[in-house]
């Protein structure tokens, strides 16, 4: 059996789905569990492919709550494990995702956004950022990479990975009904050839020894006697979070230095905007662009600091404001202006990101 | 000098007195789970899982690597689990709230694909941990919270004979029986059996235990017995009900 699904680099041109799969196949996802929506199913079909010739692991379950429960059980097991979801499955997801919250399990998973509240609106959105950032009855102790393009998939999923298994917090990759759907070339490798070094799973179940006699047992739970005894579990979280977040927290941007207004944007909607602001550049209207990669945590202090330095912030997304609220938590305070183009649920191009600059300008 | 009742060795002895009601069955159940756990000494590889429900004051029961998960998810996680590594012995623990309410499409799925996990449902007729509502298992007649006239199954149907439904949607290779607090020995063989039949990896496993809740029962000792010796098994018959090609045991083999 190969162990190495890619050597060196190789320069490909696919589906997002694909650049998914082959993704968890390098970063060492041992099992995957699902459960069948559009626009995410390619990913378990390529899996299901390829996973046997590398002696990985697939389960269709009976749903989405199950594939979160099932893929918790890998995660015990001390196995990278993950699954993949959409709109409606991304809602049953949040249930299991709250206990990997809860116990600090380092679950990975891939939502493909689409159109809500979604029985059959299979295509495409950026609507799900307030579940995937703060779902389920927690806190929102979860890291969420939006990713903007086939290469971004790739490099995410595979880091998605190694945050889980650093951090252990339950990870994310937030891609998209185009993202997953379309065909665009990148280049997919071995890990090891870029000098990533993958982070090693490890049981919290089986390990060596009879438990209570050679080792404590391991004894994970959701119920706590008394509020302070949660209380305190979650103290020890906050205080772990807020340390990582720096760490984690990840973004992209241009034109700042002498821009009054700044183009605001995440996952593929930033495409249009990196190329709206460019144009808008060369014409010589100063309009600068900042993108968050991590939509939780979100980079505070890079938003900060651009929202104390420049008059306006212009926020672009595919839905009614869901990054716009995140980012006015985050520039709470700071003297900026908050202008929007929202289009829920539907795409956005270039186009339409210059006349409302232009709009706004006057 | 009084003498203490043996404990499992596979007991958590510091998490002693347990924290179920005077009377309750649970205690009896995971005595017996933990006497099953000895004699087969899988004690460094067995997982336990419990889930929402007074299954849950189990969390720390055991000298065992253990779980405590949502409400009726109790199966997926142990399945997520072994199907991860193989080598564990998977034991999802749960009432019949989380077994045949909430978590039914789990069981279901679980039991059709044949699972090698070993599931155990106690069956003590209601809702014990929000305070004694209606369950699937609830008997006709019986009151509770929710059905304080007693069930009218017309408009709640009839308690769900859980083992039944599983053996009739299990292939070969499955083991389902029905124990009872009643009788602690026979219930011990079952789970043992159960557990050996993972372990062998024929496929799942699957035993409901009739127990008790005297607290949302409202009985004294002497009408606990009574309903659970008594009343209880004349809707939900004690025995094996599948076994891998071998001999059935008990009533339910009629
Ligand atoms: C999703 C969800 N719904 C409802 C509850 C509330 N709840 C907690 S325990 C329980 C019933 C448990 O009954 P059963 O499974 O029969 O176990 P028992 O307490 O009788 O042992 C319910 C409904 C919950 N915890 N989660
Ligand atoms: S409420 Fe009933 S089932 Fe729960 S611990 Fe008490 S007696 Fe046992």
């Amino acid at each position: 059996m190969p162990d190495k699904p890619i050597e060196g680099e190789k320069r490909v041109f696919m589906t997002g789905n694909e650049v998914v799969a082959w993704a968890a196949l390098v970063a060492g996802a041992e099992i995957m569990y699902g459960y069948p929506i559009t626009p995410q199913n390619e990913i378990m079909h390529y899996w299901t492919r390829l996973a046997p010739k590398y002696g990985r692991e697939f389960l269709q379950t009976e749903d989405e709550l199950s594939a979160g429960f099932t893929t918790i059980g890998g995660v015990l097991a001390g196995r990278k494990a993950f699954t993949a979801t959409a709109g409606p499955g991304n809602t049953l997801m949040q249930e299991p995702m709250s206990m990997a919250e809860a116990m600090r399990l380092p679950t990975v998973v891939v939502i493909q956004q689409r159109g809500g509240p979604s029985t059959a609106t299979v295509i495409y959105s950026q609507q799900e950022v307030t579940m995937t950032t703060l779902g389920g009855n927690g806190e929102g102790l979860r890291i969420v990479y939006s990713t903007a393009n086939h290469q971004e998939l790739f490099d995410y999923t595979i880091k998605a990975f190694n945050t889980a298994w650093k951090y252990r917090f339950p990870t994310f990759i937030l891609g998209d009904g185009y993202q997953a759907k379309m065909r665009e070339s990148l280049t997919i490798y071995d890990p090891a050839s870029r000098g990533i070094e993958l982070v090693e799973a490890e049981p919290y179940f089986g390990k060596p020894g009879v438990p209570g006699v050679d080792r404590p047992p391991t004894q994970l739970r959701n119920t706590y006697n008394v509020e302070e005894e949660l209380y305190e579990v979650l103290e020890g979280y906050f205080k772990d979070y807020a340390k990582i977040a720096p760490e984690v927290a990840e973004h992209e941007a241009f034109g700042l230095e002498d821009s009054d207004l700044v183009v605001i944007s995440h996952g593929v909607v930033s495409r249009a905007c990196k190329a709206a602001v460019k144009e808008l550049r060369e014409e010589g209207i100063k309009v600068g662009y900042f993108r968050p990669i991590t939509l939780r945590p979100l980079p505070v202090e890079a938003i900060r600091e651009t929202a104390n330095k420049v008059r306006r912030f212009l926020v672009v997304e595919s839905a009614q404001g869901q990054l716009a609220r995140l980012l006015k938590e985050a520039a709470f305070g700071c003297p900026v202006e908050m202008l929007d183009l929202f289009k829920p649920g539907v795409g956005i191009t270039a186009e339409d990101v210059v006349s409302r600059v232009k709009e706004i300008a006057g | 000098m009084s003498v203490q009742p043996a404990m499992p060795k596979s007991w958590r002895v510091d998490t002693k007195p347990h924290k179920f009601c005077p009377g309750c069955g649970h205690g009896l159940v995971l005595k017996a789970l933990g006497q099953a756990i000895d004699e087969l000494g899988i004690q460094d590889r067995a997982v336990f899982g419990c889930d929402i429900g007074c299954s849950l004051l189990a969390w720390d029961f055991f000298n065992v690597d253990t779980i405590q998960t949502h409400h009726g998810r109790t199966t997926p996680v142990i399945t997520g689990l072994k199907r991860a590594n193989p080598n564990l012995i998977g034991i999802a623990y749960m009432g019949d709230g989380g077994g045949y309410a909430i978590g039914s499409q789990h069981l279901v799925n679980a039991a059709s694909r044949n699972e090698k996990i070993t599931v155990i449902l106690v069956n003590n007729t209601q809702y014990g941990m929000t305070g004694g509502q209606m369950a699937p298992t609830t008997l006709p007649g019986q009151k509770t919270e929710t059905t304080p006239y007693g069930r009218d199954p017309e408009k709640t149907g009839y308690p769900t004979q859980g083992p039944e439904m599983v053996a009739a949607i299990t292939r070969e290779g499955a083991y389902v029986a029905r124990g009872t607090v009643a009788n602690l020995r026979q219930l011990k063989n079952y789970l043992k059996k159960a557990l050996e039949n993972q372990m062998a990896g024929n496929g799942f496993s699957f035993v409901e235990v009739l127990s008790t809740c005297p607290t949302n029962w409202r009985t004294n000792a002497e009408e606990t017995w009574k309903m659970v010796e008594q009343e209880l098994p004349k809707y939900f018959k004690v025995g094996e009900i599948k076994v891998p090609g071998g001999q059935k045991e008990g009533e339910a083999n009629g």
